[in-house]
């Protein structure tokens, strides 16, 4: 499945300073459902170069990120059960800096 | 075909005005709101705090502290957007300080000077070279990559003091934001400061001082400061990590510590103190969104005991400024720099309650009244 990553706030520090990132995720199981919480431990093999725990505690990101499915807020789409369809744009921003 | 892939992925109306499709679970009230509501609600609010604090006169001449970052940023675009809507009649400025260290700040000054040009408002950068006569880079090269932090907080905030008086404003603002505030009632809780915990929930500080400065983002979360401008498009993104430099070796101490500097800080006093953080800042439940606001309000309500003795504030015999010592911090640290001595000024001070190993905290002196210009209060 094609995905646009973005990542801001710093997080691009963790992939290489890029921050755009164009994928194409292999689902696990071979279906065409893909969540969030498949793709966050996608991203954490594949993208995140160093210190992983700055992206995800767990399961989910780390407290202080914020994920955009298509501009809106993970949130009010069901955080990690948010499932995704092709050329979806995900974008993660770390509130974690100075001001 | 957009719309249908919305609906469905269970996304619901606005509850504020129920016409456009919610883009955002706001982190202060756990409405669903769309864009447009939440840029008119997060303007409103800071509006409110404004007039309600009434912290600007007409005609005041007003520097925003500008760093680059998020809050300043996002500070700056809102006090101007709103200086025009309402017609507060301020004369506004940014006021940068450049530390001197290479491959970091410049990036964010770079962001200020495009500030500058978008919000057509006057800049004025305040280098420490020109105030002291030593950058970030030459005091990490004396002392190494400890105690930076130290020396960088107690100068900055000089620095923004100074920047001010030459551009001969009213009144300072900053972006310190309600996270900043919970967390340093917290902090000096932990600390037994009573001296800093009863100043550092006041929206404005130093009144009485020639430049007072206040705080519009008190009730303002951190995590909306963020939200705001991603979802106004043409407000370009705060502080491009763009490293156009060879950066030098603070330029990673200083990254990293920015982005850990929540869970640095409360780390050093107890663990059970940074689960507390993580919660208030993950609020996924309910009553712990109030977290925040609630740990300002506690501060607020603190009363000290009319017996009490309280450091008195004078004056520095050496550059004027205010301390509550005979030479200000700022003094001292120079002084311990251009003599050769750089531990002087930092150190643990004798019978302090935290036996913690925090580097980044200032700690001269045998008690409260020796931690005037601390890293916390700035």
């Amino acid at each position: 499945m094609k995905l646009t990553l973005e990542f801001g706030g710093g997080l691009e520090l963790l992939c290489d300073s890029k921050k755009i990132h164009n994928v194409n995720v292999e689902q696990q199981n071979g279906e065409d459902k893909l969540t969030m919480k498949d793709l966050l431990s996608w991203v954490r093999t594949n993208l995140i170069k160093e210190r992983p725990e700055m992206f995800m505690k767990g399961d989910t990101v780390r407290p202080g990120v914020l994920v955009l499915v298509n501009d809106c807020d993970w949130e009010l789409s069901g955080q990690l059960s948010t499932s995704l369809e092709e050329k979806d744009v995900v974008v993660f921003i770390s509130t974690l800096h100075g001001g | 075909m957009e719309e249908e892939k919305k609906r469905q992925r269970g996304v619901r109306l606005c509850c504020l005005c129920n016409e456009r499709r919610a883009s955002l679970k706001r982190p202060k009230t756990l409405e669903h709101i769309c864009r447009e509501c939440f840029y008119r609600v997060f303007e409103d609010e800071i509006h409110d705090v404004i007039i309600s604090n009434k912290l600007f006169s007409p005609g005041d001449r007003v520097a925003i502290g500008a760093s680059g970052g998020k809050d300043s940023t996002v500070l700056a675009y809102v006090l101007s957007k709103l200086n025009k809507t309402y017609n507060y009649g301020l004369d506004l400025f940014l006021l940068s300080i450049d530390e001197g260290i290479t491959g970091y700040r410049d990036d964010s000054l770079l962001t200020v000077h495009r500030n500058q040009i978008q919000y057509g408002l006057p800049l004025k950068v305040i280098s420490y070279q020109d105030l002291y006569g030593w950058t970030m880079d030459n005091i990490v090269k004396m002392i190494g990559l400890k105690n930076n932090c130290t020396f960088c907080g107690v100068f900055r905030r000089q620095a923004l003091d100074r920047g001010a008086a030459l551009l001969k404003v009213d009144k300072v603002v900053t972006g310190h934001n309600a996270d900043d505030i919970a967390e340093t009632v917290l902090l000096n809780i932990l600390r037994g400061d009573i001296a800093r915990l009863s100043r550092c929930t006041s929206i404005i500080t130093g009144e009485d001082a020639p430049i007072p400065r206040c705080k519009p983002f008190k009730y303002t979360y951190e995590k909306e400061i963020v939200i705001y401008p991603f979802f106004i498009i043409h407000l370009l993104p705060f502080f491009l990590l763009l490293v156009l430099a060879i950066p030098s070796p603070l330029y990673y101490v200083c990254i990293f510590q920015e982005a850990r500097l929540l869970f640095h800080r409360m780390h050093l006093f107890s663990k059970c103190i940074s689960w507390f953080c993580s919660r208030v800042h993950q609020g996924f439940r309910e009553n712990q969104v109030w977290a925040i606001l609630d740990i300002i309000k506690s501060g607020e309500n603190f009363r000290i005991s009319a017996t009490t003795k309280m450091p008195e504030q004078g004056t520095c015999e050496r550059c004027g400024y205010i301390s509550s010592q005979k030479w200000c911090k700022a003094c001292v640290l120079l002084d311990g720099l251009n003599r050769g001595l750089p531990k002087l000024g930092i150190g643990r001070s004798r019978g302090s309650i935290d036996g913690c190993k925090d580097r980044n905290e200032k700690n001269g002196g045998k008690s409260i009244e020796s931690k005037q210009c601390g890293t916390l209060d700035f």
